[in-house]
């Protein structure tokens, strides 16, 4: 048991920090808090794709003509690959960008309702419904 | 030049919005007329590439001349050339409403706005078009990043709609992306046609259900699939109404195609009836989404609110359609999403056209609409007409077929549910028909007593023309649904059907 929990160390890790993200952006009533739950969430499965490209001690080269286009799949164990990095290269930009927009929208809110607490502004906002019907 | 419309489709509206900016800064009035000439310019490309679609058969280009399994592919058959078809048609009905709209909603930020319009197209297209599962996800995010700056510049509350729209849409995206990730360490490979060459050998393997499981859940919360839906009704109706008009016809349609690719093209058909019975699931969730959004819809005061949850329960439609894994259901779902697309952009633009006029669209405020506004109202039956199933239009194929795919595969209790929600659409419809037909309008309305003579005052043409063009594409569609199904349908339906 303590070596299946040790030798895929990497998965346990990601899994609990996607869990500690999940947990906040359900349960916490602050929308800085569940913002910050989003990016624990995207920090996860970045962890996840950039530990899956290393390997101990294989130094194969990581494009290898024919060794893809054959019928079968690829032993993906076999090398070394840099491509899940390229991938989160991309992706760190889609959780910056997706963070200040969510930033931004937070200042609205803010200047709105001058408060960031989900169950305050809920009950403004039916408070406001109420007088406005 | 016309090989290279696959890049160029994409690469054009991307740059275009970049130099929307200092175009606009220049001087705001230029945005309007360089947002249609762009999203014409699109339109027209697109129409070239499903026309050299249907003649000679799919298209695959290699991005930078990159072979397949590793470059980027942009494959396009006849189910991604008639999505940017409807995408850029979309679009520029959109973008011909949007001077009038955002003038009126968000004066003084067209510039900005425009700028994200275009940003918001090419990433609806670039999923569409795209052969790369990890491309599709940055296009998802591309589209859904334009799409919550659109939404938040609208209404009071937007701010506040538009903060839980992202923390849902980034759960979904973060889910469809892990998905991918597991498929890429079992296999590989990023490539759809190469994957689909790949699975079939790894079946039985645990990764491939999990990742499955994770891009359907991952696209469901992004199509707002009953559960998921709950982001859904109040972004689109705090968002401005040129938004709302391309928003709620197009990204939840184009989560649809992603569906129907991931099951049928990324997957074999029997691998969700034989190992995974994923189709049973979606195929209830659907008959909840379609009953549940119809009931939801009939208790809105307000009818962009009631437009809002109609669009979940035609989610419904679409994805029992996908689920019902079989010839008819396959092609009612895609007829569907393409009724869907005119008969929401219809709608919405009309109720757009009534708010302009209006101040607001509560539906005690609508009375003696059709004599105020004749020709939106006249509009806005023909998309009622075709949301119901009424024969000559679009929706009354799609709904045939989708009840053909039922009594194919002896769901007895979907066709009920399909009876039932037609008959719950009529109910919300007409009530809004009755009112402004034979109502007057209600003594809290702000005009002097008695009442004044009700004179026409029609929505300004930039309104009327996308809402006009959008109902005659409704009954053009609908008349045309035998030459969509035979040159367009026919040809991708999966193989096993």
């Amino acid at each position: 048991m303590l070596e299946f929990i040790i030798s895929k160390y990497n998965f346990w890790f990601y899994v609990i920090l996607m869990m500690i993200g999940l947990y906040a952006m359900l349960a916490k009533r602050n929308l800085v808090k569940k913002l910050i739950g989003m990016n624990i969430f995207q920090t996860a499965i970045i962890l996840f794709y950039v530990s899956i490209g290393v390997k101990a001690g294989k130094v194969h080269v990581p494009i290898i003509i024919g060794g893809h286009g054959t019928h079968h799949a690829i032993k993906a164990a076999d090398y070394l690959n840099p491509l899940p990095h390229v991938l989160m290269l991309t992706a760190i930009v889609v959780s910056i960008a997706t963070t200040g927009v969510a930033l931004a929208v937070l200042i609205l809110i803010y200047r709105r309702y001058k408060t960031l607490n989900e169950d305050e502004i809920l009950a403004i906002r039916q408070a406001g419904r109420e007088t406005g019907a | 030049m016309a090989q290279q419309f696959p890049a160029l489709i994409i690469t054009i509206p991307l740059l275009a919005a970049l130099f929307t900016v200092p175009l606009g800064t220049l001087n705001r009035r230029f945005c309007y007329p360089w947002l249609m000439f762009i999203m014409a310019a699109v339109l027209s490309m697109a129409i070239v590439i499903c026309g050299r679609v249907i003649t000679f058969g799919p298209i695959s280009y290699h991005m930078g001349g990159w072979q397949p399994p590793w470059g980027i592919e942009y494959r396009i058959d006849q189910l991604n050339a008639l999505m940017l078809v409807l995408i850029s048609g979309a679009g520029l009905l959109g973008a011909i409403y949007s001077g009038p709209s955002f003038k009126k909603e968000i004066d003084g930020r067209q510039t900005l706005a425009s700028s994200l319009y275009l940003l918001m197209i090419t990433g609806l297209m670039g999923i569409v078009i795209t052969g790369d599962l990890f491309n599709i996800f940055v296009f998802l995010e591309i589209a859904s990043l334009s799409g919550y700056g659109l939404i938040a510049s609208g209404g009071n509350d937007a701010p506040f709609a538009t903060f839980r729209y992202i923390i849902m849409g980034t759960i979904g995206a973060s889910c469809y992306l892990l998905g991918v990730g597991y498929l890429y360490i079992s296999t590989g490979s990023l490539n759809l046609m190469d994957l689909h060459r790949l699975l079939p050998e790894l079946y039985h393997s645990r990764v491939i259900l999990t990742a499955g499981a994770l891009m359907l859940v991952g696209i469901a919360l992004k199509m707002a699939l009953f559960p998921l839906h709950a982001w859904l009704p109040e972004a689109y109706y705090e968002a401005p109404s040129a938004v709302s008009g391309v928003a709620a016809p197009l990204y939840t349609k184009v989560a649809g195609y992603l569906m129907i690719r991931i099951l049928y093209n990324l997957f074999d058909p029997g691998f969700f009836t034989e190992v995974f019975p994923i189709t049973t699931i979606l195929s209830w969730a659907a008959v909840f989404a379609l009953l549940i959004g119809s009931i939801y819809a009939i208790a809105q005061t307000d009818l962009k609110k009631m437009l809002c949850y109609s669009v979940i329960a035609q989610v419904g439609y679409i994805v029992l359609g996908i689920a019902l894994a079989n010839r008819a259901g396959f092609s009612g779902a895609i007829l569907t999403i393409i009724n869907e697309v005119f008969t929401k952009a219809c709608i919405f633009m009309a109720t757009g056209a009534i708010i302009y006029r209006i101040g607001d669209s509560r539906i005690e405020h609508l009375g003696h609409l059709f004599r105020r506004m004749p020709i939106t109202m006249l509009a806005f039956i023909v998309g009622v007409f075709s949301m119901i199933g009424i024969p000559p239009t679009c929706g009354f194929f799609s709904k045939l077929y989708l009840i053909f795919g039922c009594v194919e595969a002896g769901q007895w209790v979907f066709i009920a549910a399909l009876l039932l929600s037609t008959i719950l659409n009529v109910v919300y419809f007409f009530r809004v028909i009755k009112v402004a037909c034979f109502e007057d309008p209600q003594p809290d309305y702000e005009r002097k007593e008695p009442y004044p003579e009700i004179t026409m005052e029609e929505a300004p043409i930039g309104l009327l023309l996308p809402v006009v063009s959008a109902a005659a594409m409704i009954l053009i569609t609908g008349l045309g649904s035998h030459w969509i199904m035979v040159n367009l349908i026919t040809p991708i339906i999966p193989a096993g059907f």
